[in-house]
């Protein structure tokens, strides 16, 4: 049992990095504490195997280092760093048994049988495999195949961390959801620390204590579920979490207040704006916190009304911009010309991506 | 549901059939035909039943030759099939090296049979040819045209020379298609080489390593042109194959009848074999 700390890392695939974009992975100092359940999400191609491969010691990163409680285990092999790891797709030894495929881990470490046997029989009952032990693993469907892969990193009690690398994609949805319940639970049983890695929302939110979001090789943003939900760090996190996501609109801002299509707008941070710095100003209102407002507010005409089950999905435009709004269903939505009022304490100002700090909230 | 039956599918393949039909159906009938008969010349044969089948298998000669063909193919894939996984597994799997090093494994395979027989025949022989000179120069009494220990090994290393890259193919497009996952997770749970080749590379080949034998197995059963160029069967019958053997009783002694017999025992041999390998092989194999 460690935690994981990311000294000053960096990764690029080539030789002679010199450009940004000539990382895989930017700069990173993050410290994952011993026992908690963390999720890195980010869309296909922003390196989260690459930092996955890291952790584990399949990948040596070019700069920086993996400390592993105080210990520098940067230049260890992946068997000696006490880590287990699941794949995208299930990798299990097709000639072995259930059985003999959970204990390989075990054998290859000279552990005494009988002591693989107790250990064996214990996982195969904490992921349900007890009935099929005896059989040979290349008969199982994906999903039993996924939980050999996952019982070959339980049956080891050296093992710091376990990372699941999209260990859901080959499953059906029906069982995709058990299999992340079962996740869940284990980690309240074993308490290791687990990461998680994914593109998709849901499973993220869900599994993780903590949700790292990564875009292009850079961590854009780490907190609880919550945290990611009410104040994104970065309008990325704020339209990649959310369904619908975040609206981002163009604004100004003068003497501390921001203007949206020329109708001033309360936020949480505009006073915390300095003029004339550089990038683009925007702001960020989760559909969540829009609403219509009959008297005052910000004038805006309905585009679309769609239904999403629960709630409605108001599409309207301010000016030449798109802003969506969710209103509960069985309200009735004026055609035309009506007004929206944002929540200030959720409204905020990003400057080039990322949000303003300071102002009432910070 | 009701499946709709459309026969007329079979439209499309009915060209195939004739094709096969006049390739090796009636060809085949015709051997079945002459191993039947007994002729004396003239175009005229009589009905002889299976007088030649019983002859064949009764022939001393015949045991002979299925003897040292038994002896040549245990050989050769005895030595080809492990040799051919053993390259494989040292060649580079990424890399400027690896096209350098399929063309030169491709490269004896595409040298013809009677060119490779004569190659070798020049390469052993014991005054002027490279191996046999410096076999000689050596110590070793060296003569593959007069001792028959030494025109084995010169057949067995020329067919192993001719036909190991084609194992060393397939085994190393086995191994190219094994996805890295597997050497990751065998990495992180601690197997070392030997796990990684039993439990993951040698099930993962199993496939095109039944092909390769099956391949290998058929090829070397068959074989005539190389060994015929470079011993001609000799010294004495001690190298006469199966295939040879045939030859020299159907052209050479025009004994039609029983060599037609032979032919189709031979060819019930290798049938034969090459089903029991392949179930025996596939034995584990689930649908
Ligand atoms: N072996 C490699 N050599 C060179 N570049 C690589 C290699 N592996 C990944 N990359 C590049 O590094 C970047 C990050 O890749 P990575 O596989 O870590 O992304 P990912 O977030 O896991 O994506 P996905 O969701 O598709 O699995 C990508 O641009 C990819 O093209
Ligand atoms: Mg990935």
């Amino acid at each position: 049992m460690a935690k994981i700390t990311l000294d000053d890392l960096r990764h690029a695939y080539g030789p002679n990095p010199e450009r940004p974009e000539d990382y895989a992975l930017q700069q990173l100092d993050f410290t994952f504490e011993d026992g908690g359940a963390y999720a890195l999400l980010g869309p296909s191609g922003c390196g989260k195997t690459t930092l996955l491969n890291i952790i584990s010691g399949l990948l040596t990163p070019s700069h920086g280092k993996v400390l592993f409680d105080e210990e520098d285990v940067t230049g260890l092999a992946p068997d000696q760093r006490h880590i287990a790891q699941v794949f995208q797709f299930p990798v299990v030894y097709d000639t072995m048994s259930v059985y003999d495929n959970l204990a390989f881990p075990l054998r290859n470490r000279g552990v005494p049988e009988a002591e693989v046997d107790a250990k064996v029989r214990e996982i195969a009952a904490m992921i349900d495999l007890e009935d099929t032990l005896m059989n040979r693993a290349s008969g199982l469907t994906a999903d039993g195949k996924q939980k050999i892969s996952l019982g070959r990193g339980l049956v080891r009690s050296d093992v710091n961390v376990i990372m699941f690398d999209e260990p859901l994609t080959v499953i059906d949805p029906h069982l995709k959801w058990q299999l992340r319940s079962k996740l869940k639970e284990l980690h309240q049983r074993v308490k290791r620390t687990m990461v998680y890695v994914t593109h998709d929302q849901t499973e993220a939110l869900t599994f993780a204590d903590k949700v790292v979001v990564m875009n292009v090789g850079e961590v854009v943003q780490i907190g609880t579920p919550v945290e990611l939900f009410e104040t994104p760090g970065h309008e990325f996190v704020g339209h990649f979490i959310g369904s619908p996501g975040m609206n981002i609109l163009d604004c100004e801002v003068k003497g501390g207040q921001a203007f949206l299509h020329g109708q001033p707008v309360a936020t949480s941070n505009a006073s915390a704006v300095k003029d004339g710095a550089e990038g683009p100003l925007r702001l960020g209102v989760r559909p969540e916190f829009v609403s219509l407002s009959e008297t005052d507010g910000i004038a805006a005409d309905v585009v679309k009304v769609s239904d999403s089950g629960r709630y409605q999905i108001v599409e309207t435009r301010v000016g030449d911009a798109p802003v969506k709004l969710l209103v509960n269903e069985g309200i009735e939505i004026p055609a035309g010309k009506t007004a929206l009022s944002f929540r200030a304490d959720r409204t905020r100002v990003y400057r080039d991506g990322w949000l303003v700090a300071g102002g009432a909230e910070a | 549901m009701n499946k709709l039956q459309n026969n007329k599918a079979w439209l499309f393949v009915l060209p195939v059939f004739a094709l096969v039909a006049f390739n090796a159906i009636i060809p085949l009938m015709t051997v079945v035909n002459y191993s039947m008969q007994e002729t004396f010349g003239n175009n005229e044969f009589f009905w002889a039943g299976v007088i030649w089948f019983q002859d064949i298998l009764q022939s001393e000669r015949f045991h002979a030759s299925l003897g040292r063909q038994a002896i040549f193919t245990a050989s050769i894939l005895a030595i080809e099939m492990p040799l051919g996984i053993a390259i494989a597994l040292c060649m580079p799997r990424k890399g400027p090296w690896v096209s350098v090093c399929l063309v030169l494994m491709a490269l004896p395979l595409l040298i013809p049979w009677n060119v490779v027989g004569a190659m070798w025949n020049i390469f052993a022989l014991p005054d002027i040819g490279f191996l046999g000179h410096m076999l000689n120069a050596i110590g070793f009494d060296f003569n593959f045209t007069r001792q028959p220990g030494d025109a084995w090994f010169t057949l067995i290393l020329m067919d192993v020379w001719h036909w190991t890259s084609l194992v060393v193919l397939l085994a190393y497009a086995g191994l190219s298609s094994i996805p890295d996952a597997y050497y990751q997770a065998a990495k992180i749970d601690g197997a070392g080489g030997w796990a990684i080749f039993r439990f993951i590379q040698l099930p993962k080949l199993k496939r095109v390593l039944t092909i390769a034998f099956l391949l290998r197995f058929m090829d070397s059963f068959m074989i005539y042109t190389e060994p015929f160029v470079l011993t001609g069967g000799g010294p004495g019958n001690s190298t006469t194959l199966l295939s040879i053997d045939l030859v020299k009783i159907a052209l050479g002694q025009f004994d039609l009848g029983p060599a037609a017999a032979m032919s189709l025992v031979y060819f019930l041999i290798i049938l034969a074999l090459s089903w029991v390998f392949y179930t025996v092989m596939m034995r584990n194999e689930e649908q």
